[in-house]
């Protein structure tokens, strides 16, 4: 039975992680603007599809 | 009519083709032919007629060529490498999004650009090596996407995003989940050995989620209540925070002494559903401010001329912080004057609403005396400094103390009243019950003591006021009323005097009436008269061209515009004159009429030298104004205050129900101070007004609601804006917080019966652990629900009113 401790830490490690992503993903800003990504995230189909002999577009993934 | 290609609107001056499409004016074709060229056509694939014309103003950014003000706009510099964030006001479409985040195809030093479309910012990177960040600034506003630059961005400080609500739910949230799966085992009671060997593990890890949850999530209400106690003040934290000190003491020590479980699950989720109602009572809308005050009105810089060592002059561009008295700056077209100043040379044509409300120009003559605020509309002005930026007559009324009082520190909510009752009575059945035990069962008093406390602990008391006005501030921002925050929905509802300002405010800034008065003017005389109305930029111009378009259009032989006087156009054997009294009798005129045309916004007109007569412009007042103030009348009384002369007295009395108070010639000041006086006596007042001469009766006043045409454009700091076209409406969102107010009375008698139900267990002694874990989520949900489904229920029902 004492497989039950180390259950309870993997279970505690995991839930700490995901906190851990939650806090770093809202201190970075992530969740400041929800809205235009929704936007951009539509445009970028279009965009490469329409200029697909020229270069690629250059994706401002530098959020 | 043929509608732009690019902006949409109507080609009503000019229509330019190019490859077979119409263009309203060569500002729109440019922008349509930069974008082709450089491969960004899909700008208009994306939405339909997209664009906003470009306005490109010579000499606007030049004062980004002093490097001190541009790096102040900087956010980040570092060797090549720049980021700046400019505020956008035309940014309205995905396609805008688009071709601003492809900034790079139009100015290949831009690294990348980010927009931020509910604010409606920009935040690019580029080097600085190869573009000049003017440069930046001249290819925006070409496109059509002129940066906002104001005086408020040059103090800018570090923008500190407060997430630490969003934290403390986070902490609390995953402190509660993981305790209620500890807690699993217990509430099933499975056998002995297993709890015997495994409880105490799964007790302390319990214990270890919720001292996080006290000492970090809990925080602010151990703080709120500490206040409250110090200052004598029962706030409904005090028996919060009581709770949960309780919870935590008397659940440690159950498991110190090992008698059980504890209350950590309780404890966790009460935290857990208190921080969500925070979090639902707290509404952004972050396009709009309700903080601004002048500096977001006010340009960062402005044209000194300075004289160098042969005593040459030179223009200078200058911080407006720097200038001081005496000083001789130049005040270009639609630039706004900082300071207070004498006029030295130029025609002066003010536009004052910033300040007023008031959309009429004046017009001023050397010698004259400006004030801060106003927008130069003709030509070039040079004029000498009599006040600096900080002194001046309209931004004294910020030193004011009302602006560094905090309004909500003084006012005591409905649930902070409640609360006070609550708490004595809590206290007293815990040490009745206390008292009892001690004498029948001493064992249990203790017991009997904290499961009391526990199971009283306001919880669904405390959620009933954020959970209805949050959904009421939601209806409302829907019905374009948006409110700052979730208390001042408590305050509109206890409201018994409502103040407006006139101009702006109970007039329309736009659409005012224009009658004529004189001799009627023929066919040819109105043609001519239009036509030469069409080659001015005049706003009375506009707006009264606007009025004559429908006439038919004649070729000018002549056209000649005296800015400040009037305009004068000859076609065929005719000539027009058309302007000031002054200008278009040619000081020929009579005394009487001259002065009668100082006290009212009119255009003369003479034809071949002929007086005729004038347009006279009248204000326009908003729709349904009338009916709403006889609604607002029957519970509160009503005061108008107008910053203008009382020209319009009459034509007012005939709009405002009898008993309504009226004050004209009313400085900044005397508003403030009006209302100041009235709260004296004992009235609960909203202010309503629109101009930055408003804004220390906003501040003053319980609420400060700002009146906007267009709520993307600043309005001064106040506790709400309202939308212009919702302005009749105002009665019914008195109501609707009324009916807020109903709604939590009933829900704090619903969590009343919750709690009579939890202090039956507990004064009994039977409070097992599982039945507070039920009962208290239990009890926060349903207030959740009913709140959520009543505020509903009347802001459909306002809706179905609004429109039968």
């Amino acid at each position: 039975m004492s497989i039950i401790y180390v259950l309870l830490t993997i279970s505690i490690v995991v839930a700490l992680g995901f906190f851990a992503a939650f806090v770093i993903s809202v201190r970075s800003g992530q969740y400041d603007d929800t809205y235009t990504p929704s936007v951009r995230m539509l445009f970028e189909d279009e965009v490469v599809k329409e200029s697909t002999e020229d270069q690629p577009i250059e994706n401002n993934d530098k959020h | 009519m043929e509608h732009c290609a690019h902006c949409g609107d109507p080609c009503k001056e000019e229509l330019i083709y190019l490859e077979k499409l119409p263009f309203c004016c060569n500002g729109c074709k440019t922008v349509y032919e930069l974008l082709h060229e450089n491969d960004l056509s899909y700008y208009y694939e994306l939405e339909q007629t997209p664009g906003v014309s470009p306005r490109e103003f010579e000499h606007k950014f030049d004062f980004l060529d002093n490097e001190t003000i541009a790096d102040k706009l900087l956010e980040f510099k570092d060797g090549h490498t720049s980021v700046v964030a400019f505020l956008i006001p035309s940014i309205h479409c995905s396609s805008c999004i688009w071709v601003l985040e492809n900034l790079n195809k139009l100015q290949p030093a831009v690294q990348s650009s980010q927009v931020n479309f509910p604010e409606k910012t920009i935040r690019i990177t580029f080097n600085s090596d190869r573009v000049h960040l003017k440069q930046l600034v001249k290819l925006l506003s070409r496109i059509g996407y002129e940066p906002y630059i104001s005086l408020e961005d040059s103090d800018k400080k570090k923008r500190i995003i407060n997430r630490s609500l969003i934290y403390k739910l986070a902490v609390a949230g995953f402190a509660f989940g993981n305790v209620m799966f500890l807690s699993f085992p217990e509430y099933f009671e499975v056998d002995g050995y297993w709890l015997e060997r495994f409880a105490p593990v799964f007790r302390w890890l319990m214990f270890a989620y919720s001292i996080p949850v006290v000492f970090y999530a809990a925080q602010d209400y151990f703080i709120s209540a500490f206040k409250g106690l110090r200052s004598r003040i029962l706030n409904i934290d005090v028996p919060i925070a009581l709770g949960i000190l309780v919870l935590f003491v008397r659940s440690t020590i159950d498991i110190v002494l090992n008698w059980g479980t504890g209350f950590f699950d309780s404890l966790t989720g009460l935290v857990f559903f208190l921080l969500v109602g925070k979090f639902f009572q707290q509404k952004t809308y972050s396009y709009l401010s309700f903080e601004r005050d002048y500096k977001s009105y006010f340009p960062i810089a402005v044209t000194r001329l300075a004289k160098d060592e042969n005593e040459n002059v030179y223009e200078e561009q200058v911080e407006v912080y720097e200038i001081k008295k005496g000083d001789r700056i130049l005040v270009r077209n639609n630039e706004l004057l900082p300071v207070d100043a004498i006029l030295i040379r130029g025609n002066a044509l003010i536009d004052y609403s910033f300040v007023t409300g008031e959309s009429e120009l004046v017009s001023r003559n050397s010698g004259d005396k400006l004030f801060a605020g106003g927008k130069q509309q003709a030509g070039v002005l040079e004029v000498e400094v009599l006040k600096p930026v900080e002194q001046s007559y309209l931004t004294q009324l910020w030193s004011n103390d009302v602006f560094d009082v905090d309004k909500h520190s003084a006012f005591q909510s409905f649930t902070d009243s409640i609360s006070k009752r609550f708490t004595v009575a809590v206290l007293t059945i815990a040490f009745v019950a206390t008292l009892f035990w001690m004498i029948y069962d001493p064992s249990k008093a203790f017991n009997v003591f904290t499961a009391v406390l526990i199971v009283a602990c306001p919880c669904a008391i405390a959620l009933s006021a954020p959970f209805t006005h949050g959904n009421l501030l939601r209806i409302f921002g829907r019905l374009r009323f948006y409110v700052k925050e979730a208390l001042v929905v408590e305050r509109m509802a206890g409201v018994d005097a409502v103040v407006f300002d006139k101009t702006g405010t109970l007039t329309s800034g736009s659409g005012s009436n224009m009658t004529y008065e004189g001799i009627a003017l023929t066919n040819d005389e109105e043609e001519l008269l239009t036509s030469t109305l069409r080659a001015s930029n005049h706003p009375l111009s506009r707006s009264l061209y606007d009025m004559l378009k429908d006439h038919d259009i004649k070729t000018l032989d002549s056209f000649e515009e005296k800015a400040g006087k009037g305009i004068t156009g000859s076609a065929d054997d005719q000539f027009i004159k058309v302007g000031s009294y002054k200008f278009v009798s040619e000081g020929k005129g009579d005394e009487n009429k001259l002065e009668e045309s100082i006290n009212r916004t009119a255009v003369h007109i003479s034809s071949n030298n002929l007086y005729k007569g004038c347009y006279v412009f009248q204000n326009q007042y908003r729709d349904g104004l009338s009916e709403l103030l006889k609604e607002l009348s029957k519970e509160k009384k009503l005061v108008v205050l107008s910053g203008d002369n009382d020209g319009e007295r009459e034509r007012l009395m005939k709009l405002v129900p009898a008993g309504t108070a009226m004050y004209f010639n009313q400085k900044p000041e005397d508003k403030l101070n009006f209302i100041h006086e009235m709260q004296q006596n004992g009235s609960k007042v909203m202010m309503v007004g629109d101009g930055l001469n408003d804004a220390g009766a906003l501040q003053q006043s319980d609420i400060g609601v700002a009146i906007a045409e267009n709520v993307n454009i600043f309005s001064p700091a106040c506790d709400a804006i309202l939308d212009a076209s919702k302005f009749d409406q105002l009665a019914q969102f008195f109501q609707l917080s009324k009916s807020g107010m109903r709604i939590i009375r009933w829900s704090f008698v619903l969590s009343l019966i919750y709690n009579v139900i939890g202090l039956g267990f507990a004064v009994t002694g039977n409070l097992a652990p599982v039945v507070a874990a039920i009962l208290m989520p239990l009890s926060s949900i349903s207030i959740v629900v009913f709140t959520t489904l009543a505020t509903r229920y009347f802001g459909s029902r306002l809706i179905k009113n609004k429109n039968e």
